[in-house]
C-alpha cells in the first residue's frame, strides 16, 4: 500500500507518554509520524474515535517451527493486525527450540515473508531450554534476538543460571523470566483454595510466585542484569518486586490479559480454555494486580498468545494443555479495565505500547514526530459479542468466546501501511 | 418437582429433595433385594455400560449387579487409562462408544472433571462412578442411606470425616451431601492430607482425632489413598495410625452410640484397627455395601425414567 503522505483527523489521540488525550490528528510520512495537530484539520476523519499507538505484545508464541497447524506467522499476524498489535515480541518455545543463530533466522525470514505487522524474536536462554548451558547469546543478539527467556521452563540449577545472568549483563542482553517455583509449581492445573479443593484439582499455592521472584531478584543483586518478569499475577509477590525496583535493580514485570480480567471461579466445570500458566488465580488478587498496573508496579500488559489445538484443549483438565490465544482479544479484554474506570485510556496504553517499546529499547509506543507511524485506530465503546469461530489465528482457545466485549478495533498500521481495516481515504 | 437430572455426575447438582427421592427408592430396593426374586425390570431392554478407566472391584461389581437386577444389559469395560493414550482420546472413545448406543453410562476415571467431559459429548445418561479427586457420588448417597436408616434422620447430627480428605473424592462428595442435608462437619487428619480451603465450606477442621470425634454421631473413615500420594505426606505409616488410625480409645470420644463407617478396601491397622472394624454393634460396613447396590438400583431407575422421557418428547 501506499507510503506517501497521510493526514488523520478529528480523532481522540492517546498518548501514553504524556498520559493526555486530546482532539487532534496526525500525519503519517515515510513510515514515521511527521506531523501532530490539534482539533480538526484536512484530512481522513476519524470520527472521533481513539487513535493510539499500535500495542506491542511480548511473549506471543507462534508455532513455527513444529506445529505449523497450531499457528503460523501469516495467521497470527493477521490476528494481531486485527487486534491493534503492530509488534509481536515471539517465543522461543517452538520445536525446534530457536537456541541458535541458524534458527532464528529461519524465523526472521518466515516473519518477514509472512507477517503483516513486526516481529521481534526473543531467543531462548538455555540451549534446548534445557536450564543447563547458556545459548550464544552474542550471535543471537547479532542476528536480531531482542531478549533471552527459557518460556515456562524455570532454571532451576540457580549456578547455571547466575552464569548465565553475568553474561548477559555483559552483552546488555534483556532476559525474560518466568517466576514459578518449579517444585512447588510441578503438575498443578489451579491455584489452591476452596475451589481447587472442591474440584478435585492439583493445585499449588500462590506463594509459589513470590518464592521463584525472590530467587531472581537475589540473583539481580548479584549479577546485576537486565531482566522482564513474564507474568506477576499474585498479591503476595508484589512487595518484594517493588523493593527490587525501589532498591534500583533493573527490572519490569508483566502480566497477561487473563490474570487481569479473569479469576478461578470462570474454570466453572472444567473449561480448558481457562487453563493457563500460572493458573487463574483468586479474585483477590486479581483486584491487586489490576491495581499494581494502575500504580505502574507492573510495568507491561501482554496476551501471552498461545495457541493450542482442539485435540491438547479437548481433555480432562489437568491432562489439558495450557494456554490462551490473545492476539486479537486483547485490545477489546483489555478494555474491560478503562469501562470498569481502573486504568484511564493513557494508562492502558502505557502498559499495552510505550513500557514495552521503551523496555525493548524502541522508538515506538508513543504518538510525537519521528516516532515510527504504528498506529491503532478503534472505536473504545462498540459492543460486540465474541465468536471464536471467527479469530483469525489458526487456533482458537479463547476463553472469551461468547462473551460480551467492548472495544472494536477500525484500522491498524504498520510504518504508515495501513495492514488492518477498510482503507481509509486517501490514496491507497 | 421429581428427579429432573440427566446424567449423575455429583451431589453439587443434586437439590435436597432429590438426593430425597433417591433415598426413598433406594429403601424400597433395599427391600427388592433382601427378597427371594430379586428383580425388577425398571431397566429392562436398557443397555449399561461400565467403563473403569482406573481399577476396582467392588464399586464395578455392585454397578454391575444394579443393572442385573433390574433387568439392564450389562457390559463392563475395563479401560485403564494408559492404554487409551496408545491411540484415543477420552472423547473418542466417548463417542465410539455413543454410537453403540447405550442408556446408562457408568464411568471412572483417574482426572478430576473427565466425567463431566465425557457426558458433554454422549446422549445417553452417565453416572460417575468417582472422577479423581473430584466426586463419588454414589457412595457418598450409600452413605446417606446407610446413616438414615441407622440414626433415623439425615439432618442435625454430627459427622466427622476423618483421614486422608486431600486425595478422596468420597470425603468430597460426602461433605457436599451431608451439608445440604444441614449437619454439622468435623474434618479431622493431618494437615498435609487436608485440602485448602475447608473452613471456608463452613467445616470445622480438627488436626488432633480425639477432639475431632468429640461427641460425634458418625464417624467415617477413609481409605489412606496411597495410589494418589505423590510423596512424603506422612512421615510413616505407624506413626499416622497412632496419630489418625481409628482404635478403641479414640472412639471413645464419639458418642456412645457413634457408627463407623469406611468406604472400603480398608487398610487395617493404619486408618482403623480391625477390632473396630469388625465390631458388629459399632461398624456399619456390611451395610454400606448393601446400601450401595441398592442406592445405585435407584439412581438408574429415576436417570432411565429421565432418559426415557426424554427420548418420548424428542
Amino acid at each position: 500500500m501506499s507510503r506517501t503522505t497521510v493526514t488523520l483527523t478529528n480523532a481522540r489521540l492517546i498518548d501514553p507518554e504524556t498520559g493526555e488525550e486530546t482532539l487532534g490528528g496526525l500525519t503519517l510520512e515515510d513510515g514515521l509520524i511527521t506531523a501532530r495537530h490539534e482539533g480538526v484539520a484536512e484530512g481522513i476523519d476519524c470520527g472521533g474515535m481513539c487513535l493510539a499507538p499500535g500495542i506491542v505484545d511480548i511473549g506471543v508464541k507462534i508455532c513455527e517451527p513444529g506445529e505449523r497447524h497450531k499457528e503460523s506467522f501469516g495467521s497470527a499476524g493477521a490476528a494481531a493486525a486485527a487486534g491493534g498489535v503492530t509488534t509481536m515480541v515471539t517465543r522461543p518455545d517452538t520445536e525446534p527450540t530457536i537456541d541458535n543463530p541458524e534458527t532464528l533466522e529461519f524465523v526472521a525470514r518466515r516473519a518477514r515473508e509472512a507477517s503483516p505487522v513486526r516481529v521481534l524474536p526473543m531467543a531462548a536462554l538455555t540451549k534446548g531450554r534445557a536450564g543447563r548451558e547458556m545459548t550464544e547469546i552474542g550471535f543471537l543478539m547479532d542476528a536480531g534476538a531482542v531478549a533471552f527467556t527459557d518460556g515456562d521452563h524455570v532454571v532451576s540449577d540457580t549456578k547455571a543460571l547466575s552464569r548465565a545472568l553475568t553474561y548477559a549483563r555483559s552483552r546488555g542482553a534483556l532476559l525474560v523470566g518466568h517466576v514459578q517455583e518449579p517444585i512447588l509449581s510441578a503438575g498443578a492445573a489451579a491455584t489452591s483454595g476452596k475451589f481447587a479443593s472442591l474440584r478435585g484439582l492439583p493445585a499449588v499455592s500462590p506463594m509459589a510466585e513470590r518464592m521463584g521472584l525472590d530467587r531472581d531478584i537475589a540473583l539481580l543483586e548479584m549479577t546485576g542484569a537486565r531482566y522482564h518478569v513474564d507474568q506477576i499475577t499474585t498479591a503476595r509477590a508484589l512487595p518484594a518486586l517493588e523493593r527490587a525496583k525501589r532498591n534500583g535493580l533493573d527490572i519490569t514485570a508483566g502480566v497477561s490479559i487473563h490474570h487481569l480480567t479473569l479469576n478461578e471461579l470462570d474454570v466453572a466445570d472444567y473449561r480448558t480454555f481457562f487453563k493457563v500458566k500460572p493458573p487463574l488465580r483468586s479474585e483477590d488478587d486479581r483486584m491487586a494486580v489490576v491495581q499494581a498496573v494502575a500504580s505502574g508496579l507492573i510495568d507491561i500488559i501482554c496476551s501471552m498468545h498461545t495457541p493450542q489445538d482442539e485435540e491438547s484443549k479437548r481433555l480432562p483438565f489437568e491432562a489439558a494443555a495450557s494456554g490462551a490465544v490473545g492476539l486479537q482479544t486483547l485490545l477489546p479484554a483489555a478494555m474491560r479495565l478503562v469501562h470498569s474506570g481502573d486504568l484511564s485510556l493513557p494508562q492502558l496504553w502505557r502498559a499495552l505500547s510505550l513500557n514495552p517499546s521503551r523496555r525493548l529499547g524502541l522508538d515506538s509506543g508513543r504518538l510525537s514526530v519521528g516516532a515510527p507511524a504504528d498506529l491503532v485506530l478503534f472505536d473504545p465503546d462498540a459492543p460486540f459479542v465474541l465468536d471464536r469461530f471467527k479469530l483469525l489465528s489458526k487456533s482458537r482457545n479463547t476463553p472469551f468466546d461468547e462473551a460480551r466485549m467492548q472495544g472494536r478495533v477500525q484500522a491498524t498500521w504498520v510504518g504508515g501501511t495501513q495492514v488492518f481495516g477498510d482503507p481509509l481515504g486517501g490514496p491507497q | 418437582m421429581g428427579f429432573r437430572q440427566d446424567h449423575l455426575l455429583g451431589i453439587e447438582q443434586l437439590a435436597p429433595d432429590e438426593i430425597g427421592e433417591i433415598l426413598d427408592l433406594a429403601d424400597d430396593y433395599v427391600a427388592l433385594s433382601r427378597s427371594a426374586d430379586k428383580h425388577g425390570d425398571a431397566l429392562k431392554g436398557l443397555t449399561q455400560i461400565n467403563m473403569f478407566f482406573e481399577n476396582s472391584t467392588r464399586t464395578q461389581a455392585s454397578f454391575e449387579l444394579a443393572g442385573k437386577r433390574l433387568g439392564a444389559d450389562v457390559m463392563n469395560m475395563g479401560l485403564e487409562a494408559s492404554s487409551i493414550k496408545k491411540g484415543e482420546t477420552l472423547v473418542d472413545t466417548a463417542m465410539t462408544l455413543n454410537a453403540m448406543q447405550p442408556d446408562l453410562l457408568v464411568v471412572r476415571h483417574p482426572h478430576s472433571g473427565a466425567v463431566d467431559l465425557l457426558a458433554q459429548k454422549v446422549n445417553c445418561a452417565v453416572l460417575n462412578a468417582g472422577d479423581g479427586r473430584h466426586e463419588h457420588p454414589t457412595q457418598a448417597l450409600l452413605d446417606a442411606l446407610t446413616i438414615r436408616r441407622k440414626k433415623g434422620r439425615l439432618h442435625r447430627l454430627s459427622i466427622a470425616i476423618c483421614g486422608d480428605i486431600a486425595h478422596s473424592r468420597v470425603a468430597r462428595s460426602n461433605l457436599i451431601l451431608l451439608g445440604k442435608m444441614e449437619n454439622r462437619l468435623r474434618l479431622v487428619g493431618p494437615p498435609t492430607l487436608m485440602p485448602a480451603g475447608m473452613a471456608e465450606l463452613g467445616c470445622e477442621v480438627f488436626e488432633d482425632m480425639e477432639e475431632g470425634l468429640r461427641d460425634v454421631d458418625v464417624v467415617m473413615m477413609l481409605r489412606l489413598q496411597k495410589e494418589r500420594m505423590d510423596g512424603g505426606f506422612i512421615p510413616s505409616e505407624r506413626e499416622y495410625y497412632h496419630l489418625f488410625g481409628l482404635d478403641a480409645e479414640k472412639l471413645a470420644h464419639a458418642k456412645p452410640d457413634a457408627i463407623v463407617m469406611h468406604p472400603g478396601p480398608m487398610n487395617r491397622g493404619v486408618e482403623i484397627d480391625g477390632s473396630i472394624a469388625d465390631d458388629i454393634n459399632r461398624s456399619v460396613i456390611q451395610e454400606q455395601v448393601e446400601m450401595g447396590v441398592a442406592v445405585r438400583m435407584a439412581a438408574m431407575d429415576l436417570l432411565a425414567r429421565n432418559l426415557r422421557a426424554r427420548r418420548a418428547a424428542a
